[in-house]
């Protein structure tokens, strides 16, 4: 079987949360040997779990992001079985060291030698305080791809500005086009595209970096700034108030090509379908599919432009229909007469969903720490050079003595040494509870 | 060398969004990118607003504007024999092909890969669909709010008492069209790196489904758990804190995070006020009981409303608490942080004149990203492309008699 296409790059993921961490989960799912260098004695923000050792009544109640670890239980080393965590380390390997002394300086230059690409998302400036940015780690390896993705990037006169995924969103403009028209903006719960935005530019990014490496010999740095992430994707709201300023509102569920667009009731608690509608050949369709009751036959539904206009009245009618049937029925229904339409799925329904089955998209992997479950699998499929999943989510320093023995060449005395002094080690110092560094 | 990719040749077959998006990515850092359009119509994307002062124009549409800078523009008629003659010798050229139909579109065609290998052993491939080549769902139509449906977090995204909301404008096939520009990388390397050439099937569904924010997390959980997540209470801080969330001001809106880690940074923000000085404030009982909530907004709220989202997100910089202005377009293309890194950029396109486009979504130092031209009139690299590959210019013009361009 041929190599992966990675396979041979070497990755130092110094990543936090999520953009960070899915940009170099990218990489490690098509061949790269990513490396995560973490420490026992500073569990960052947002790394291993929201709160590091979380309490039995978060564990009971809390969200399923705060507190969806295998059956709700924390186990002895909680931090390896956090459901975010275990989704993107996939592939992925993990070393510990203590950055915070001279010799766990040393131990990541040592890597940075030995290393391709750099991953780093932490606050602007982070790394290089630690003497660990692009700068510091070129004098050790001048080939280094160094991708710097802070919020806000790594220039500029708000780079210091601290802020989360929702505020970057915000910032980007995508929060106001993404509320219910109704209602005021903070409204609805979070889900933050931007991460997913500036993942997959962070993986190009150092792609590109890898490509211009493998033509001239040459290194460089990548900045990358979350947010201009996200603002070309909103471009019909950009070039419109660009072109003619107009600033667009947010449309909800609805859509200025199409009528009908929306979400509708189906039988079942909770459940929707979403259905839409772009052509009036598709509408006669709709039409069909719903045994062409006579209010479909009413002119103010005869043309698109009348269909967009009356959208309040026509929904209502539509739900009328969906509401005495299953989500997956009326997807069928109208798939064979040619509409767009599915079911607005929750996790259940993913993993039963034919399609999802039929390609084999989730992937069944053990992990020693949480036992066997299926995850989500490769983003994409390439024919001569497949992926999967390898390796189950990296444990806390699972592959200390790989890295520190095969890839930096530390003698057994050495690690032994290393391993004294706290370097490495596969448990969080017992003073850290809900995260930050520990206190000696 | 200028750009990364400036030796890079890529057949852009797609259209709307992702596949345009995708091959905008590869032209923007230098590669050569021709974008085959059918003759007469062109993309459809070229017929949709916003349009330069509203004027439905192929040349004015700004979402293709948008989509397609840096790229020629050549029309050919895949369906004519003459047509598909001359996409094959386009083929052996080039690196890459990527494409966007339906599924069974190309092999309907009698162009897909297995057609496209042989006279190019090499070349990458890289097909973007809703659901994938294969399956049940492979001919199943879809929109942007279908695919959210069936591939986003969106059943936990809204509130509670409503139905589940999407997220904005066409957000997931841009987004698809990043990670396929990512797998159009992958599938360069594997091509120059090892010689491998390789057809890459990227599903949209799939590209979000394993996506970080939230969905992929959100699959791990439920397998964890045997559950599923809902959707929050209308006006509901995600954890309870208090101030937390998006609140008006005198502009417009601001986003304050809250929670006992954020209350000593938050009282600074505020300029330290007497009434909420006790520190209890900021512990988790005081932040999550209903009077002492209603003590904080008695000053947060005012507060807020006598600033600007501007002056609020200054004000919170300066006492290191993480808080965002809540952004219209119009905010975006005055805000100084964005010009002082000079992202948005300007280009000269001889319909819709000068406008400004939105910039690098990442900005490696030697090889830039780079306007080079703005999107290309229909057509208009016809004599060029065409004329490399040793048409007379007699040809071309029998060529277009033909309609095979």
């Amino acid at each position: 079987m041929p190599k992966l296409p990675l396979e041979g790059i070497r990755v130092i993921d110094a990543t936090v949360v999520w953009a960070g961490p899915y940009a170099s989960s990218i990489l490690a799912d098509m061949g790269a040997e990513v490396i995560r260098v973490e420490s026992t004695n500073f569990a960052p923000y947002g790394g291993r779990g929201l709160i590091l050792r979380p309490p039995e009544s978060t564990l009971k109640t809390g969200g399923l992001l705060m507190a969806g670890y295998p059956n709700r239980e924390a186990g002895a080393r909680p931090w390896n079985r956090n459901p975010y965590f275990n989704h993107h380390a996939r592939n992925k390997l993990s070393m510990t060291a203590k950055l915070n002394t001279p010799k766990g300086l040393e131990i990541f230059k040592r890597l940075a030698e030995v290393s391709d690409i750099v991953i780093d998302n932490n606050a602007c400036g982070a790394q290089e305080r630690l003497g660990l940015g692009y700068k510091g780690l070129q004098e050790v390896n001048p080939k280094i791809i160094y991708v710097g993705m802070p919020g806000l990037g790594n220039k500029g006169i708000w780079k210091e500005r601290i802020g989360l995924g929702r505020h970057l969103e915000e910032i980007a403009g995508h929060t106001l086009l993404r509320k219910y028209p109704d209602l005021e903006p903070g409204e609805m719960s979070d889900i933050f595209h931007c991460d997913a935005t500036a993942g997959a530019i962070g993986a190009f990014a150092a792609l590109l970096g890898l490509y211009y490496r493998q033509r001239t010999g040459k290194g460089q740095f990548i900045d990358i700034s979350q947010i201009e992430t996200v603002i070309p994707q909103l471009g019909e709201a950009v070039m419109d108030y660009v072109m003619n300023q107009r600033v667009r509102e947010s449309l909800g569920n609805r859509d200025e090509w199409a009528a009908p667009c929306g979400v509708y009731r189906c039988r079942g608690e909770d459940r929707w379908v979403a259905i839409t509608v772009f052509n009036d050949k598709e509408w006669q369709g709709f039409c069909r599919a719903l045994g062409n009751p006579s209010w479909t036959k009413e002119e103010k539904f005869s043309t698109q432009l009348s269909r967009w206009k009356n959208q309040d009245e026509m929904d209502r009618l539509i739900e009328s229909w969906t509401i005495n049937k299953e989500d997956y029925e009326v997807m069928y229904l109208l798939q064979k007469e040619g509409v767009a339409a599915g079911p607005v799925m929750d996790e259940f329904q993913c993993f039963q969903d034919p399609q999802l089955r039929e390609r084999g998209y989730f992937e069944q992997v053990t992990h020693v720490d949480c036992g066997t479950h299926l995850y989500p699998g490769m983003h994409w499929k390439m024919s001569r050079t497949p992926a999967c999943i390898r390796k189950p989510a990296c444990r806390l320093g699972e592959d200390n003595e790989y890295v520190y023995k095969q890839v930096l060449k530390f003698s057994d005395e050495e690690y032994e040494g290393l391993e004294k002094e706290g370097h490495i080690g596969m448990d969080y110092h017992p003073s850290i509870l809900v995260r930050g560094a520990a206190k000696m | 060398m200028r750009q990364a990719l400036d030796d890079i040749k890529v057949i852009d077959l797609t259209w709307y969004i992702s596949g345009p998006y995708c091959t905008k990515l590869l032209a923007d850092y230098g590669a050569e990118v021709i974008k085959i359009e059918k003759p007469g119509e062109g993309d459809p994307a070229r017929k949709f607003p916003p349009f330069l002062n509203d004027e439905p124009h192929p040349e004015k549409s700004g979402l293709f504007l948008h989509l397609n800078t840096n790229k020629k523009s050549i029309t050919l008629n895949l369906k004519s024999e003459e047509g598909k003659k001359i996409f094959l010798r386009l083929v052996e050229g080039v690196d890459l092909v990527v494409e966007n139909f339906s599924p069974g579109v190309m092999g309907r065609l009698g162009l897909e890969y297995p057609s496209l290998e042989k006279v190019n052993p090499r070349l990458g491939m890289v097909s973007i669909s809703n659901f994938g080549q294969t399956g049940p769902y492979r001919e199943f139509k879809a929109s942007e709010l279908v695919l959210n449906a069936m591939a986003t977090a969106m059943k936990s995204c809204g509130s509670k008492e409503r139905e589940p909301l999407k997220m904005g404008g066409r957000v997931v096939q841009y987004q698809a069209g990043a990670m396929a520009a990512t797998a159009a990388m992958v599938g360069i390397l594997a091509s120059k790196m090892q010689g491998i050439g390789q057809y890459i099937d990227v599903a949209i569904s799939e590209t979000q489904l394993g996506s970080i924010d939230r969905r992929g997390p959100l699959l791990v959980a439920s397998q964890y758990t045997g559950e599923v997540e809902g959707r929050i209470e209308v006006g509901g801080s995600q954890w309870g804190a208090c101030p937390d969330g998006i609140y008006p001001c005198k502009d417009g809106y601001c986003d304050v995070i809250g929670g006992a880690m954020w209350w000593p940074s938050i009282f600074k923000m505020m300029g330290e006020p007497e009434a909420l000085a006790d520190p209890r404030y900021g512990s988790w009982e005081w932040q999550t009981d209903p009077e002492r909530k209603a003590e904080i907004l008695a000053v947060f709220l005012p507060w807020a409303r006598e600033r600007t989202k501007e002056e609020v997100a200054e004000a919170a910089s300066k006492a290191r608490q993480a808080a965002a202005p809540v952004y219209t377009t119009a905010d975006l293309l005055t805000n100084p942080h964005l010009a002082a890194r000079g992202y948005f950029v300007e280009a000269e396109h001889p319909v819709a004149g000068k406008l400004k486009y939105p910039g690098p979504p990442c900005w490696p130092e030697e090889t830039p990203w780079e306007l080079r031209r703005a999107a290309p009139l229909l057509g208009e690299h016809n004599e060029q492309i065409y004329s490399q590959l040793g048409y007379s210019k007699q040809e071309i013009g029998l060529l277009r008699a033909y309609g095979a361009i």
